[in-house]
């Protein structure tokens, strides 16, 4: 009995382990994490608290050891090899798994242009850590990538009195995971806080003191953050002959090309029923996806169908998203005190919402609109347009009919 | 002597739904108080015990709340943690109904 090896202690492959163990799973767990802490949650590490990174740890040592655990902490996968079952390490041990799951997550993609070298990442502890505490009230920081992080970042910088811009190459920010309606309120929000905006432009170079724009201009800059995206890490599993794309490919039971191995979280592109794969990079996707893995890895046969959803804070604001909007959807507007809820609907079918209000005050809005999509409901445009309505009787009717 | 209990008013019972939730502010401490699907009324500590996110934004169903945040739930009848990330119980409190006014007993 070798047990299970998950390869990587992020958000994914910490639930797996946990996930195996309430799943009844009695043989070992090994979680073999690269960074040099304990599992942590990497939302809290863009709101710093008084000034300082919150170092917040999805479980203790003990709760580890109390779930006998075994986790390898600052180490790194190195090889893998489907056909021996076996895993080489950067501390020189190998390790035979009966089942494996990749939970590598993603990497910051790196800018390549001159003095690309002086752009930071944010993507871990440390590169938090680096950021806040350089970043003073008075500096300058130019955050490259109008997107979910990088304009999260921005919030929180104004918030702390830092001169603020963002370079973007679209023509408007949050143009690839918010619904326009909601991402030109964030973009006006931000404008409001004084963040200059550099849309629709490539970069020259990074200097020692400026960022340079394609049309010659320069953006000064004490501190420069890339936030350009992410990677799925599929090194290790590309290395190893597993099929990958963007990410490691999955079946919709999470198992990769090998049997013997699943794939969960930011690195895991899951076949779609109707046809194609897709890779989500969010908290709850990765929580999700590692307890449909895990219980698939010890005999399951489960689906992975969750309805994706992500949040986003940005000063005062809340977005929260579920399902996937696309342009081609009827959309259907909800006016709320303070807010504004969109239902996205596909010949009548509610498929997708969106919502924007104070912190968050959208979020028992955008639960039951989930719970709708799940119903599979057509429902009535004009009810959802009516604030009046209340969308936990439309489910309860749901539910009854 | 430290458990010297005070019925504070919070709130008239229609300023909650049915099956609803407010935030109640007392003290410099923060509370939600509840009202059943059956017009009973609860009280808890107003913060989630996974973060610090006020669970009067989230979604109430029967006698279950969830974290408005990461989904995870209690039975705000007892405080019980129903589902993760939420592990640990939250404090609740007694809370009556007096001539159509909720109060509740903080310490």
């Amino acid at each position: 009995m070798n047990g299970i090896v998950i390869i990587g202690a992020g958000e994914s492959g910490t639930r797996a382990a946990f996930a195996l163990r309430e799943s009844g799973f009695t043989g070992s767990v090994t979680l073999v994490g690269t960074e040099p802490h304990l599992p942590y949650e990497r939302p809290p590490l863009s709101k710093p608290l008084n000034g300082a990174v919150q170092m917040k740890p999805i479980c203790g040592a003990e709760a580890l050891q109390a779930a006998g655990i075994d986790y390898l902490q600052g180490v790194s996968a190195l090889s893998l090899d489907p056909d021996t079952r076996s895993v080489a390490f950067s501390d020189g041990r190998t390790l035979t798994y009966d089942k494996l799951l990749l939970a590598t997550g993603a990497r910051p993609r790196r800018l390549t242009c001159p003095g690309a070298e002086r752009a930071l990442d944010f993507r871990t502890y440390a590169d938090a850590a680096t950021i806040f505490s350089s970043a003073d009230p008075g500096k300058s920081i130019s955050i490259i990538g109008g997107g979910l992080i990088g304009m999260e970042l921005a919030a929180v910088l104004r918030g702390k009195g830092i001169t603020v811009s963002v370079i973007e190459m679209a023509a408007k920010p949050l143009g690839r995971a918010v619904p326009p309606r909601f991402a030109a309120k964030l973009h006006a929000r931000h404008q409001d806080e004084g963040v200059a905006f550099h849309l629709g432009q490539g970069m020259a170079a990074i200097t020692d003191d400026a960022v340079l724009l394609a049309d010659g201009s320069a953006v000064p800059a004490d501190i420069v953050v890339a936030a350009i995206g992410v990677l799925p890490d599929v090194a290790l599993a590309e290395a190893a002959g597993l099929a990958t794309g963007n990410g490691v490919l999955t079946d919709s039971f999470l198992r990769t090309s090998d049997p013997n191995i699943f794939a969960a979280g930011d690195c895991a592109a899951v076949a779609q029923p109707g046809g194609g794969y897709i890779r989500f990079e969010s908290w709850r996707n990765a929580r999700s996806q590692a307890e449909t893995a895990a219980r698939n890895m010890v005999g399951g046969k489960e689906a992975f169908g969750a309805i994706p959803w992500f949040w986003t804070d940005q000063y005062d604001l809340g977005l929260q998203v579920a399902g996937l909007p696309q342009p081609e959807h009827q959309s259907v507007i909800r006016q709320l005190d303070g807010g504004e809820l969109e239902f996205y609907l596909d010949d009548g079918r509610l498929l997708a919402a969106a919502g924007l209000g104070s912190c968050n005050s959208v979020a028992r809005d955008i639960k039951l609109a989930e719970m709708l999509i799940a119903a599979g409901i057509n429902p009535d445009p004009a009810a959802l347009a009516d604030p009046g309505v209340n969308l936990k009787a439309l489910l309860k009717n749901a539910r009854a009919a | 002597m430290s458990n010297v209990i005070t019925w504070v008013p919070a709130c008239k019972l229609d300023d909650i739904e049915q099956e609803g939730a407010i935030r109640f502010d007392h003290a410099g401490r923060t509370y939600a108080v509840y009202r059943g699907p059956d017009d009973s009324v609860y009280c808890t500590a107003g913060l989630c015990t996974h973060e610090a996110i006020h669970l009067a934004d989230g979604l109430v169903m029967d006698f279950e709340v969830e974290c408005p945040k990461h989904s995870g739930a209690f039975d705000y009848r007892t405080g019980e943690a129903l589902r993760l990330p939420a592990c640990e119980n939250l404090k609740t409190y007694p809370a009556e109904i007096v001539d159509g006014e909720v109060r509740v007993a903080l310490d």
